[in-house]
């Protein structure tokens, strides 16, 4: 017989990679952010061009095409990222060796993108009655939700970057004025961060 | 509780199909081979004998016109393992003390 201690390190290693999605880079994170901070830039100036007046809201005064390539520009970013995210876990689950659609990974993205999609399809709901102020909170919120379910099928840091956004979407839900800027804090500023940790701890 | 070494996890396959098993609710055979890097023949086997011993379960279904193979832990399967598991444990405490 194998030694006891050894045996039992194998049985937790092999739950582990069976059960959980570890083939998410901390790199897509940072660049997920980057996206995300370049498509804020760009709704913003899509928004206030000419004269910036900060803090005011993204309201009905906008022409509605303005609007519809802020909803562009967010859908770009948001498919960039999920491309990038795709490429880079490719990438590091061949060198693993473990399959990108192993039963984990499958659960993963089930977990996470059935909110997001309802997000989604939420805010085209929201858009099409004229409340496009609330697409900010509302994106960030099941985004959220996405990821606190998601964070069980993976590295379980993840569920700090749910907290995060889920507080941001709350707040953006009672001041929606600072909709974008919140944006740009949780899907940017808060992606770079949790990938860059993500990195040095496990990709480093 | 003791816990009781079983000789059905004592080929190191074995064991790791009824560890991913405990995690996962199901688990199909290709995945199976892939995570654990055996052939065919060798995962059949090994699947076949915990059949045998009623610790685990074979669903098969279709995915289109691809079957798919899955298995599940049994009852007693979870049973027979969570005893293996204490008896690792307690042979760990001995060793200690």
């Amino acid at each position: 017989m194998r030694n006891a201690q050894d045996e039992l390190a194998e049985i937790k290693s092999i739950m582990e990679r069976s059960s959980r999605f570890l083939s998410l880079s901390g790199l897509s994170g940072i660049l997920a952010g980057v996206y995300a901070l370049i498509g804020s830039g760009i709704a913003y100036s899509l928004i206030y061009y000419p004269k910036p007046p900060y803090g005011k809201a993204l309201s009905l005064t906008n022409p509605e095409y303005v609007i519809s390539n802020v909803m562009i520009t967010g859908l770009s970013v948001l498919l960039l990222s999920v491309f990038t995210a795709w490429l880079l876990s490719r990438k590091k689950s061949k060198k693993t060796k473990v399959s990108l659609w192993a039963p984990a990974s499958r659960r993963f993205m089930r977990a996470l993108f059935i909110p997001v999609i309802i997000g989604g399809l939420l805010c085209i709901g929201l858009y099409a009655q004229g409340q496009e102020h609330l697409v900010a909170a509302i994106t960030l919120i099941f985004y959220g939700l996405g990821l606190f379910n998601a964070s069980n099928f993976t590295l379980n840091e993840i569920k700090y970057l749910s907290y995060c956004q889920l507080i941001l979407g709350l707040i953006a839900t009672f001041f929606p004025e600072y909709g974008l800027v919140l944006w740009a804090l949780g899907f940017g500023v808060l992606h770079i961060i949790y990938g860059a940790i993500m990195y040095v701890k496990y990709d480093g | 509780m003791k816990g009781k070494y079983d000789k059905a996890f004592e080929n190191v396959i074995r064991l790791r199909i009824m560890s991913i098993l405990m995690a996962n609710e199901e688990f199909d055979f290709n995945s199976f081979k892939e995570l654990l890097d055996v052939t065919d023949g060798n995962l059949a086997t090994h699947l076949k004998q915990l059949e045998k011993n009623e610790f685990i379960e074979v669903k098969k279904s279709f995915v289109g016109r691809k079957p798919l193979t899955t298995y599940a832990a049994t009852e007693e399967g979870k049973k027979a393992f969570q005893f293996h598991l204490t008896f690792l444990e307690n042979l760990i405490k001995e060793n200690k003390s």
